[in-house]
């Protein structure tokens, strides 16, 4: 499902970009956001970064993701 | 001036001279047992006393390399699990390739050398094996096929019949690592990423469990199709329902990224490193705590539990938000999706 | 985020109440659709909220004159398909591209760029990027086009079926189902054309229009904030995914569009012509246009009998209350592309909810 997760643009070259969500790199073209820099965070659909993403809301979004990962200090106890 | 890489040929298969230099300079010394080494028509075997169990499985995998194993690895483990999951301790494997011409011989090589790690770490004999080769564009590089014999611990009964509503649902560890990884470098999709195959032969902790807690109604590795499948496998068989949470179901965070990128779901995506099991309630606390010691369950939890049939035997999901879905058999292969 | 949930439902619970009558919103966007039900928002909703799903699926909208075009192209030997995986399973009169794909030319691509390639990596044979979407696919197709005329590429083609979301949402308005009460407004089409364009619904129709993002508590807030205007009898238009999505939309990639399409009339599943609705190639570009290069026509197609699709994209009917559905009408073995496409209605109702 087009659930573009944000992603920030580690290589750029002219349009080409490489971009990175939560460790994993997909290329993408930055041609509908000529403005774009390296570094910045932007929403990737169909290989093309559509929008600048605030860095607030893409954390928060990062995060939900993280979240997950704190296996250990959960109560998982049938009896808890 | 560089030479052209060592291929297989048709003829590694005819059963003549090549053959016989391929297995004996390259697979039997990998291999080293003295049943294998007799190249008798059948391997003879002893067993140990108790129920015999026996599966096959085949493997065709591609890429046949990925982060995290290969098909050789995999050959292995998969077979090594589904005697582990029927609560059996796997002892012997046979090995049959099907070998594309062309394919080259250092890729083989390493293919080789990936089964004889696993086999080794799992305590298993290739004893018995069969090679034969296709012409080019018959096999995808490799096509391998593993049967695997081994004897059921005692006092282990298992099946979807003894599986009671109130019974917990069990995972060893974190989903969808494997499916996503192999979507991850496959044809057109290829990314970089730290995703890793989970493939791991399971033995010994199913052992382990099994010689320790009572209470183990029934076990799944839940490969093709994932979690979801085996979730509906098991309510339909059982004609029970079970009710499972989101928040309790452990997917790594990349998993998970990668594969709301692609529209894939985690709960349909491949394991070769997890089972599934269903324990009583009293039992559960106990299974829990044995995974966790074992580096292969560290990641365990219980996710959900058995509760009695409504209209239709069903598996539904508490979301995280608070919120209910029923979580349907996969059907066929999932594909990338863009809106 | 619980807490957000919550307020959202409470907000949403008294709003309800204070309406009095059964609320129907109905959200034009697939993505919205599947977040929905992958995280079963429906069993949080009061009966009386009513949530549609429109005609958000750009597969699902697909006239079959133009999935009949895909399978012919697809049969030809000279050509190459370079297709998203979406439209794999949708089935033409007779089959799909997934029952050809023994042929060995068809290929999935995740961006329009993968399929440009193919064109490059194949000079014998003409590639063909079936483009379907909405506004947000749209620039990718263009900046393809731009890209494959700057290089002189000529074994490319484009089949474009790409749609616009507010003449679909005029239509629906107009006649097909103007019992809609509201509207949950599609997010990344409003990135692109900005959450500003939709405020023609809201000044001609007096319907409420909220632009959501994807997560469940966004489209909760979203949800609450709709009848919020409800009952205050207030209709307006907001913005909830500010993050992202601005009031003109992104520019540049309005002004590809501009160069490479034009609106044209179109046929929609269920919806029927809808004037300039559907973008066609522009003249400058027209050597790219696959229906021209072979001889093909977009049109209403032969109906499929029995199926209601178009009832279903309408929000007419829900999926349950089609005689085929989860009868003969499968993922397994589907009749129309509502059950095919992994957005489809009746495929994220048969997935994640049959029950209502």
């Amino acid at each position: 499902m087009c659930l573009a997760i944000p992603a920030r643009i580690v290589e750029l070259d002219q349009d080409k970009a490489v971009v990175d969500a939560m460790g994993n790199r997909w290329k993408a073209k930055t041609t509908l956001l000529p403005e774009v820099k390296l570094g910045d965070i932007v929403l990737v659909h169909a290989g093309f970064a559509i929008s600048l993403v605030d860095e607030e809301e893409a954390k928060k979004t990062w995060d939900l993701f993280a979240e997950i990962e704190d296996f250990e200090n959960t109560q998982n106890k049938v009896s808890g | 001036m560089t030479s052209d890489p060592e291929r297989i040929l048709l003829a590694h298969g005819g059963g003549g001279q090549l053959m016989s230099r391929l297995i004996h300079e390259r697979i039997l010394p990998r291999f080293q047992n003295e049943t294998l080494s007799e190249l008798a028509d059948a391997a003879c075997l002893t067993l140990p006393p108790g129920q015999v169990c026996f599966t096959t499985d085949s493997y065709v995998v591609k890429p046949l390399f990925f982060r995290g194993g290969d098909i050789g690895k995999l050959a292995v483990c998969g077979t090594v699990n589904d005697l582990a999951v029927s609560g059996a301790r796997p002892l012997a494997l046979s090995l049959a390739l099907i070998i594309e011409e062309g394919l080259e011989l250092a890729v083989l090589d390493r293919i080789l050398q990936s089964i004889s790690d696993a086999a080794v770490s799992n305590g298993v004999r290739i004893v018995t094996g069969d090679t034969k080769t296709v012409e080019r564009g018959s096999a995808d590089g490799i096509f391998i096929n593993t049967a695997g014999i081994g004897v059921r611990l005692p006092n282990v009964e298992l099946g979807l019949s003894k599986i009671q509503a109130g019974d917990r649902i069990l995972v060893s560890g974190t989903m969808g690592d494997h499916g996503m990884t192999i979507v991850s470098q496959r044809e057109g999709i290829r990314f970089e990423s730290q995703l890793e195959s989970d493939c791991a032969g399971l033995a010994e902790l199913t052992c382990r469990l099994f010689e320790n807690a009572p209470g183990i109604r029934f076990m799944r590795d839940p490969t093709r199709g994932g979690l979801a499948a085996t979730l509906n496998e098991i309510v339909e068989g059982s004609r029970l329902s079970v009710e499972i949470g989101e928040a309790e179901i452990p997917v790594r965070p990349e998993v998970r990224a990668a594969a709301d990128m692609l529209g894939f779901d985690v709960l349909n995506a491949a394991n070769e490193g997890k089972f599934v099991a269903v324990v009583s309630a009293g039992a559960a606390d106990e299974c829990l705590r044995i995974c966790r010691d074992h580096p292969l369950g560290a990641n365990a939890r219980i996710i959900g539990e058995v509760v009695p049939m409504r209209d239709a035997p069903l598996v539904e999901m508490r979301t995280k938000i608070g919120g209910r879905r029923i979580v349907q058999m996969p059907y066929g292969r999932e594909l990338p999706r863009i809106c | 985020m619980l807490d957000r949930i919550d307020r959202a439902r409470r907000t949403i619970d008294e709003a309800c109440r204070s309406v009095g009558r059964q609320i129907t919103v109905m959200e034009v966007c697939g993505t919205h659709t599947v977040s929905i039900f992958r995280s079963g928002i429906r069993s949080l909703l009061p009966e009386r909220l009513k949530l549609l799903s429109g005609p958000g699926c750009p597969v699902c909208v697909t006239d079959q004159g133009y999935i009949d075009a895909v399978m012919h192209l697809a049969d030809r030997d000279d050509c190459l398909i370079a297709t998203y995986g979406d439209m794999i399973r949708v089935p033409g009169s007779d089959g799909s591209l997934e029952t050809r794909a023994v042929r060995g030319n068809v290929r999935v691509v995740l961006s329009s760029e993968d399929a440009l390639q193919l064109a490059r990596d194949n000079p014998n044979k003409s590639v063909v990027f079936i483009a379907v979407g909405f506004e947000t696919t749209a620039p990718a197709t263009a900046v393809v086009v731009k890209e494959a005329a700057a290089e002189g590429i000529e074994n490319f083609f484009v089949l474009s079926g790409h749609k616009l979301v507010l003449p679909a949402m005029r239509a629906l308005l107009g006649g097909m189902n103007d019992r809609v009460d509201a509207f949950l407004c599609p997010g990344h089409v409003s990135v692109i054309i900005g959450w500003g364009a939709f405020a023609e619904i809201v000044a001609d129709y007096g319907r409420p229009c909220v632009v959501a993002g994807f997560e469940p508590v966004q489209i909760v807030e979203a949800l609450a904030e709709i009848c919020r205007q409800l009952a205050a009898g207030k209709p307006e238009l907001r913005s909830l995914y500010g993050a992202v999505v601005t009031e003109k939309g992104n520019l540049a990639a309005q002004r590809i569009i501009a160069e490479c399409f034009e609106p044209v009339d179109g046929y929609w599943r269920g919806l029927g012509k809808i004037a300039a609705s559907t973008l066609a190639l522009r003249e400058q570009y027209k050597r790219f246009d696959a229906f021209e290069r072979f001889g093909l026509a977009a049109g209403p197609g032969r109906e499929i009998p029995g199926c209601r699709c178009g009832e279903v994209l309408c929000g007419l009917i829900d999926p349950v209350e089609c005689p085929l559905f989860a009868s003969q009408c499968t993922p397994q073995a589907p009749i129309g592309p509502c059950m095919v496409s992994s957005e489809g209605t009746c495929s994220a109702w048969f997935k994640y909810g049959r029950r209502t």
